[in-house]
């Protein structure tokens, strides 16, 4: 036995209360709260998050920083190379680059987010109204998405912008006529699954009402689901847009945006190669940050990434 | 299982009929002729009701509907009107080649590298290989594959000159469409099949393989491999849907006489048959790759069939 | 006595996102051959990673800091991955606790009983298929030919878990791992299992590790019982011992807590408080804080093994000749 320095002292019974045993020794975080740690520990989502924030103030406020408007034509000015008056160069009109670059890029984004949020809308109210009322409800409204499903997406909105006269408006409604279906049939998933969840089925034969069954099971639990589809569905809204300026049916000169840019920058590759690096470069740190994002927004919030 | 693919093919049947529909109408209601205003306006009135009435124009458009319906049957889509007398159907023929030579390599290239690099990210997991791979991945989903391809046009092509820049001439003319479709697929495949091994290698069975004292090569190859290959089959149809677009502006960049560039042309031409029938003809090549690749999903893996009887 | 398998002081770390587990602080177990060892405690206590320690199956995370493995005799702590092939799956071998995930889905069940002898032995392929036959029968399979090439999902857990015993012991091990090998399985069955691996253990000789944190079970198989708590065994006895002489508060509490049928009104027994997080252990005892008879000693100074009998040992303060004056000899 050792002895030495411990004391017979020591040997009295130690009190505790029961509270204390109970105690969990490490801090209990809600859901959300322990997501946004686990996305601020993730350096790529924190760098993609601060460099979309930087783009989105460029974008907003980049084309005041220069004397030149992005439509403005100056004839004894064209094809410039960047210098230190038009920092991004000039095109075949001579208008300013570096206007026509964060004024395109204000655009794609506009079109991207209202996109993404239309889909949002209603993606979300179908699948949670084909959920929650079940039955035939469901069936006919599932019926419908199954033939939606089958029409491939990108195909219906080049036809869709032939009818329409390009503008913003037109490829915002082209895009999500077709876009919410993937919205819709995850919130009905995950809604589905909640449903038969014994948390739910706990509160339900506890007598809760079914508003706050909705208010405080379903919403708080489906939300993940939400926002992580949506950071997706913003990058594809914006490259369908560039997709279809590039192939010349969605918005025309002189309206800017990253897709017509690229396009009349494609026009002149072999000879003023920057008209097309620069935009391209934009859409891709943009594409690059949303995915990046994304990816650490799904594995930070989604439980099943858990382990 | 017979009973799900009948039902498949009925939905198959539908969407299509509804495809159809929306599109004919769609093109109808489009303003103005497929023909150029300018020359039209120079013809005489009866010449003007003679050559509409060649295109089957004169007619109320329900009626023009049911014959289209019923000519599509027999295989007749209609003649093209920026290809003037050309009927559809062969023009879609005549395209169809260099698509499927491109879509192929691109399949096949993306495929074997996605795969390659996928599984190496896999089993070293965390080290440079890893996150190389990781680099790849993201680049090539975020990139649009429309930048990639004039980007390769440009340094590959245009400056370097290891390839040619554009146009149909020889085989090395594939080369580089090819490439720039297969960026996506490398992308996708790698990603997916990174995730999906890094989970297998985490299961209980590959800890029981390791308990038998089976060897590390035959561990990934029997245990690991086998089990992280077969679901890449759930993002076949989603690889497909991005050739199928990608080939639009990849074969206009390098002119390739491809249906993809096709689609392009006619849409900007308004040739309402052309763009009517390759409209169906995408939808339907479409619908049948989902539907095989669903029943493909189905005898490749016994447990999906019974998780899918239980829902 | 001439031990089979020794393990002396073993100590495991894990890395993980939130700091260094300590998730094995300094084990030390004797198996003999023949013998049924069982290792009790709760989740966490550090008993699985024990024994993937022993057969080199930790994850790339983790790894042994200390102690000694000894096999035959044969110090292995430090073996290759490539040195344990020669000895997993032929001398020791490992059962493993959910029997949904521990066979290869896209393999069928002979192949997978058929790759361990190919591994092993010189037989050809027919003589496998006639050994994994006669395994599937000898482990109670009906129909093992049948068997023999259906896949993993269309067996139900029982029987999958038979199919592992039976890839366990296909090439004869002298150790048998067996790691809650009835936790996932449904009642009815749990005692079908236990009944065939104690059956099969009279038939072949063959010693057996068996994690459990049920104590429940351990008293029908095993005639050893080492309790696990917090990284550390805290008390070790013959079965007899455990079950009647025990000694330390946390295998009293774990005894004390098996329901009782004759015993319906009364409350059941919990054990309040929950297990240390063993990134930042407790320096003294593990349990101090949940004891119901802990002292201050106990929560400063970790407390020496104390010999009851040649094979009764544990690791508690009320041992000490000091306690007892302070509690006026109350111990049982």
């Amino acid at each position: 036995m050792q002895s030495g320095p411990i004391s017979d002292e020591l040997f009295r019974p130690s009190v505790k209360n029961k509270e204390e045993l109970e105690h969990i020794s490490r801090p209990n975080l809600t859901a959300f709260q322990d997501g946004w740690l686990r996305l601020s520990k993730n350096k790529g989502s924190v760098c993609s998050l601060i460099l979309l924030i930087l783009l989105v103030i460029l974008a907003l406020a980049g084309p005041h920083l220069t004397q030149f408007t992005y439509y403005g034509t100056d004839y004894n000015a064209t094809y410039q190379a960047p210098s230190m008056l038009h920092w991004f160069g000039t095109d075949k009109f001579g208008r300013d680059q570096w206007a026509r670059v964060w004024y395109g890029t204000r655009i794609s984004l506009l079109i991207a987010v209202v996109a993404a949020a239309l889909d949002l809308i209603v993606g979300v109210s179908y699948g949670a109204v084909s959920a929650l009322f079940g039955g035939k409800v469901d069936a006919v409204m599932q019926r419908f998405i199954e033939i939606l499903v089958g029409i491939p997406n990108l195909i219906f909105v080049i036809l869709l912008m032939m009818l329409m006269p390009a503008s913003v408006w037109t490829l915002i409604l082209a895009m999500s006529i077709s876009g919410w279906v993937n919205m819709a049939r995850l919130v009905r998933a995950e809604i589905l699954k909640l449903k038969n969840q014994e948390f739910v089925l706990a509160a339900r034969v506890l007598g809760t009402s079914d508003r706050d069954i909705i208010r405080k099971h379903m919403i708080p639990n489906t939300i993940g689901v939400i926002v992580i589809n949506t950071m997706f569905t913003i990058p594809s809204a914006i490259f369908t847009e560039a997709f279809l300026s590039f192939i010349g049916i969605g918005l025309q000169e002189p309206k800017a945006s990253l897709g017509v840019l690229i396009n009349s920058g494609f026009q002149v590759i072999n000879s003023h190669v920057y008209l097309l690096l620069i935009p391209a470069a934009v859409i891709v740190l943009i594409m690059v940050c949303f995915s990046i994002l994304g990816d650490g927004m799904r594995d930070a919030f989604d439980p099943r990434m858990r382990n | 299982m017979n009973r799900y693919i009948l039902k498949r093919l009925v939905y198959l049947a539908v969407t299509l009929l509804v495809i159809t529909t929306l599109t004919f109408f769609l093109m109808h209601s489009l303003p103005g002729t497929p023909f150029d205003e300018d020359k039209i306006s120079r013809l005489s009135a009866a010449q003007q009701q003679q050559i509409y009435a060649s295109y089957g124009l004169d007619k109320p458009l329900y009626i023009q509907f049911f014959r289209y319906l019923t000519n599509m049957f027999k295989g007749d889509f209609g003649t093209s009107t920026l290809y003037l007398g050309m009927p559809v159907s062969r023009i879609v023929l005549n395209r169809i080649l260099p698509s499927a030579l491109i879509g192929f390599q691109a399949v096949l290239f993306g495929v074997v590298i996605g795969l390659v690099l996928g599984i190496i990210a896999a089993y070293r997991h965390n080290t440079s290989m890893d996150y190389m791979t990781m680099i790849i991945s993201v680049l090539g989903i975020s990139i649009p594959n429309f930048v990639v391809a004039a980007l390769l046009q440009y340094f590959l092509g245009f400056k370097l000159g290891w390839f040619p820049v554009a146009y149909w001439e020889s085989y090395a003319n594939s080369i580089l469409p090819s490439l720039a479709l297969s960026f996506g697929v490398i992308a996708q495949i790698a990603r997916f099949i990174r995730t999906e091994m890094l989970s297998v290698l985490q299961q209980d069975y590959i800890l029981m393989a390791q308990s038998k004292g089976l060897s590390p090569a035959k561990i990934l190859v029997k245990h690991a491999l086998r089990n992280s290959i077969l679901p890449v089959v759930t993002i076949l149809g989603s690889i497909v849907v991005n050739l199928l677009t990608g080939s639009l502006a990849v074969e206009s960049i390098y002119s390739v006489p491809g249906i993809g560039s096709l689609f392009v042309d006619t849409i900007k031409a308004n040739d309402y048959s052309t763009i009517l029938g390759l409209t169906v003809f995408y939808s339907a090549f479409y619908v049948v790759v989902i539907l095989i690749i669903d029943i493909l999903y189905c005898l490749i893996d016994p447990r999906i069939r019974l998780a899918s009887a239980k829902e | 006595m001439n031990q089979l398998l020794e393990v002396d002081n073993l100590k495991i770390n894990l890395e993980t996102q939130s700091g260094t587990v300590q998730a094995v602080r300094g084990v030390s177990l004797k198996l003999a051959p023949k013998q049924i060892l069982a290792v009790v405690g709760e989740s966490g206590s550090g008993k699985s990673m024990t024994v993937k320690g022993i057969l080199k199956l930790l994850p790339k995370t983790g790894g042994i800091v200390g102690g000694k493995i000894l096999f035959e005799g044969k110090d292995i702590t430090d073996y290759s991955v490539k040195q344990m092939r020669s000895i997993n799956g032929s001398e020791m071998s490992m059962i493993f606790q959910d029997p949904m995930t521990s066979l290869n889905p896209t393999m069928t069940i002979g192949k997978q009983i058929s790759e361990v002898l190919r591994e092993h032995t010189k037989m050809n392929a027919k003589q496998r298929r006639a050994r994994a036959v006669e395994l599937l029968n000898l482990v109670g399979i009906s129909y093992p030919e049948k068997r023999y090439s259906q896949y993993p999902h269309q067996l139900s857990g029982g029987m999958r878990q038979r199919v592992v015993i039976a890839i366990a012991l296909a090439c004869n091990p002298k150790v048998l791992i067996a790691d809650e090998p009835t936790t996932a399985l449904d009642v009815t069955i749990q005692a079908q299992i236990l009944d065939l691996m104690r059956s099969l253990q009279e038939k072949f000789g063959t010693a057996i590790i068996l994690i459990t944190h049920n104590l429940g079970v351990v008293a029908n198989i095993a005639q050893n019982v080492s309790v696990m708590y917090g990284g550390m065994i805290v008390e070790s006895g013959t079965v007899e011992e455990i079950f009647y002489d025990a000694k330390h508060p946390y295998t009293l509490g774990l005894l004390a807590s098996i329901p009782n049928v004759d015993e319906k009104d009364k409350e059941l027994n919990i054990i309040p408080g929950t297990p240390p997080d063993l990134i930042d252990p407790p320096k003294g005892c593990p349990f101090s804080s949940r004891c119901p008879r802990a002292m201050e000693v106990c929560h400063q100074y970790a407390p020496e093994k104390t010999m009851v009998s040649g094979t009764h040992w544990l690791s508690c303060w009320l041992m000490d000749p000091r306690a007892d004056k302070q509690h006026g000899g109350d111990r049982a």
